[in-house]
């Protein structure tokens, strides 16, 4: 049972250069990539990122098998917000075809490629750079390289672990209400008793585990050490200045080519 | 910081000391005077409500400020307050999962010697001597939520001894343990304390698992006050009858049998009728080629070929993580197999599909009943009460039928006095005995109990037995998971031992 909640993380592949960079110069880079890229909807930005990035990930050791197992939701979800808005984006240009609110347009057509290769763009490095982003070691990062409070950090860290607890207490739990006899119908008063019972389960093991936590002289006034020392380095300020350059280069090309679109106008 | 690695034992001292939760009226505990001289080793009983825990708290002084409640009178370790003695005491506390704070088993260990601003070396020197003295000879990085109940008490010690407390705290340690796990954790407890001296009170209801460790016994009454002190040997002699009374396990007094069986009201000849029936009936349920698992792809168990004897009594037990209790949850048709069938008796199944998977909720009420592991998981109402009633208003049972059994309920198990409770405000042995009688209210012919009696108090044990074997002995087909050789003693009339599957697939 237990050894099903092994994380995620321990089976994913090593990617050069990505793992020795911090968790939080990850996310860092991450939103430094991608903020951009939000301020516009053009195809050029988007296509001109992706691409770039695509090379530095396959350089780090992505394989586009990696690639598939691991990013398969924004590769789905890519597309489907490409069809909507092919169908519904502002028309303009030439209309091919029509059915009661939907039309396609070259306008549409046009925002629907952009829509595409920017949810990509988006969330693809998201993905990637933190396939191997272990918990506590992004805890660490954001309270000894961000100064981010302990107590809040490690509260959340540690609380977050209670939540495999609690899927398992959803699960006896709904399998209690077909034994008791109420599992036929009232799906609704049966999520409700079960929530109220999650909800008094988790302020349990929750405050048990505060317990456990300040018994072991969690919170008392004593400066705290860091078993584990996080550290930034060379690869991470390498990253961060990938990341600005990709956003810098995407944006320079758009505004180049004349297809720089802000959302704001 | 020392540096030595072993720090000096600690004394206690407790005068006209008290405790009122700010929820509650009455204290937990009261004036109570208790000295403990550093280096003793102090086994702490008394009955559920004696404030045993909240001492063992105040001690680790993790009971918070004026908000959490109220203190009265005096408590100290070493001349200070524990509060402001910080990693003096190291607690270890019942449930094993709620206590496991980080991911990976060296960082949890290491977690109590960063809060206490050990330097950085120092902390993986003692990380590492810590896990091999408790005995887990497992790498820094092994995740905690892959390790047994016993292995995860047994990194809550090392996380505690890391610290180099002179006192240790032991809140019912073992009480959620299957047997081996009892063992590993008395021993890994022993080799600490003879090393490091270090004074040690300990909680427990099961006498028998620390009475070699220690070397003095203090009772504590209903109220919190002191009733007995002095020598294991002498204080379990003298006060043999208050401790029974007070649901202590202690050690050497036999469970009562039959007399149990007498004192719910059943005559015990009763049992010789019920066993001479036994034999003609055919079996209630019957596995074949079962394979059991909570997902398709995590199969535990193969190949089960069972059959559950009507006015039997069947145990079934195997080491933790074997499929006891996906087995259990399958033959009460909760679980669907993987593969192979259950199959209920004509008789049982009365006129439904023999697959009780099949069946829908309200048709197990009267055939199948399940008892959880842990009550909480299968409550459902907002008082007592209602939650014995919520099956027979599942069956459409009219007003006066429905009043008349949940009042008769209540009496036979001593719930009447808290038919208004909210179940989840119940002690541990009313939970239990209030999860057995909701599913017993609708009279299944099949029940099926997931550990009844773990972390169960003597008398609740002793009433729970006795309500069983009578139910049995009028026909009633028993399945029990329990690693509790009492319990097996008592009511193994079958046994299926389940033995670690060589063909078990991870996912």
């Amino acid at each position: 049972m237990s050894a099903e909640t092994l994380p995620a993380v321990l089976d994913a592949p090593r990617l050069r250069f990505v793992d020795r960079v911090n968790p939080v110069s990850r996310l860092a880079a991450a939103m430094l990539l991608t903020t951009p890229l939000l301020l516009t909807v053009d195809w050029v930005s988007a296509a001109t990122a992706l691409v770039i990035q695509l090379v530095l990930f396959a350089l780090a050791g992505v394989t586009p098998s990696t690639l598939l197992r691991r990013a398969w939701p924004i590769l789905i979800a890519a597309p489907v917000a490409g069809v909507s808005m092919l169908l519904y984006g502002q028309p303009s240009g030439e209309e091919y075809w029509s059915f009661w609110l939907a039309r396609i347009t070259d306008g549409s057509i046009e925002l629907a490629i952009a829509v595409t290769v920017r949810v990509l763009a988006i969330g693809l490095p998201a993905v990637l750079l933190f396939m191997h982003v272990d918990p506590t070691e992004l805890a660490d990062g954001l309270a000894q390289v961000w100064h981010l409070p302990s107590r809040f950090v490690l509260g959340a860290l540690a609380g977050a672990r209670l939540v495999g607890l609690f899927i398992e207490d959803w699960q006896a739990m709904s399998l209690s209400r077909r034994a008791r006899g109420i599992g036929d119908h009232g799906a609704l008063r049966r999520f409700a008793t079960m929530a109220f019972a999650l909800l008094v389960l988790a302020i349990r093991r929750g405050s048990k585990l505060a317990t456990a936590m300040e018994a072991r002289g969690f919170g008392s006034e004593v400066p705290r050490t860091w078993a584990r020392e996080s550290r930034v380095g060379w690869p991470d300020l390498v990253l961060i200045l990938l990341a600005v350059t990709i956003a810098v280069v995407s944006i320079a090309a758009a505004v180049w080519a004349g297809t720089f679109h802000a959302v704001w106008s | 910081m020392p540096t030595s690695s072993v720090s000096s034992p600690a004394a206690i001292e407790a005068r006209g000391w008290g405790w009122r939760h700010a929820s509650r009226l009455r204290p937990a505990i009261e004036h109570l005077d208790l000295r403990i001289h550093a280096g003793e080793r102090v086994l702490l009983l008394g009955p559920s409500g004696a404030g045993k825990s909240t001492l063992l708290h105040a001690l680790a002084g993790v009971h918070g400020g004026d908000d959490e409640g109220e203190e009265y009178g005096e408590l100290a370790v070493d001349g200070v307050a524990p509060s402001a003695a910080r990693g003096r005491a190291g607690l270890v506390l019942q449930d094993p999962d709620s206590q496991v704070i980080l991911a990976r088993v060296g960082d949890d260990v290491a977690f109590g010697c960063e809060n206490l601003g050990v330097p950085r070396d120092e902390i993986w020197h003692r990380v590492r001597a810590a896990l091999a003295e408790v005995g887990l000879g497992l790498p820094l990085d092994h995740p905690s939520s892959a390790l047994s109940g016993g292995q995860k008490q047994r990194l809550a010690l090392a996380g505690a001894i890391a610290m180099r407390p002179g006192l240790l705290l032991l809140d019912e340690p073992t009480a959620n343990l299957d047997p081996d796990g009892v063992r590993e954790v008395r021993d890994a407890v022993g080799r600490v304390l003879d090393r490091t001296r270090a004074t040690l009170v300990v909680v427990e209801h099961r006498v028998d698992v620390w009475l070699d460790l220690v070397d003095r016994v203090v009772v504590l009454g209903h109220d919190g006050r002191l009733l007995a002190d002095g020598a294991p040997r002498e204080v379990l002699a003298e006060q043999r009858q208050v401790l029974l009374d007070a649901g202590v396990w202690v050690p050497g007094v036999p469970v009562p049998g039959s007399a149990a069986a007498d004192a719910v009201g059943r005559a015990s000849e009763v049992g010789a009728a019920g066993s001479a029936d036994r034999i003609s009936l055919e079996p209630a349920l019957t596995t074949r080629g079962l394979a059991i698992g909570r997902r398709a792809n995590a199969v535990v168990q193969r190949g089960l070929d069972l059959g559950i004897a009507a006015g039997a009594s069947t145990v079934v037990t195997g080491p933790n993580g074997v499929g006891k209790s996906t087995l259990a949850l399958t033959l009460g048709g909760l679980l669907r197999p993987l593969e192979g069938h259950v199959e209920a008796s004509r008789v049982l199944a009365a006129g439904l599909r023999r697959e009780p998977i099949a069946w829908r909720s309200r048709e197990l009420l009267t055939r199948i009943g399940t008892v959880f592991q842990e009550p909480e998981h299968q409550f459902v109402a907002s008082t007592v009460a209602g939650e014995l009633s919520v099956g027979l208003r599942a069956l459409r049972l009219e007003e006066p039928a429905i009043t008349a059994r949940v009042d008769e309920l209540l009496q036979r198990l001593r719930l009447d006095h808290l038919a208004r409770a909210n179940p989840f405000t119940l002690s541990g042995g009313e939970k239990r005995r209030l999860s057995v009688a909701a599913v017993l209210a609708t009279r299944p012919s099949v029940l099926i109990l997931d550990e009844p009696t773990f972390g169960q108090d003597r008398l609740t044990w002793i009433e729970l037995t006795a309500l069983l074997r009578g139910l049995v002995d009028d026909g009633l087909a028993l399945v029990s998971v329990t690693h509790d050789a009492a319990f097996i003693a008592e009511l193994g009339d079958e046994r299926i031992a389940l033995a670690p599957s060589t063909s078990r697939e991870f996912a």
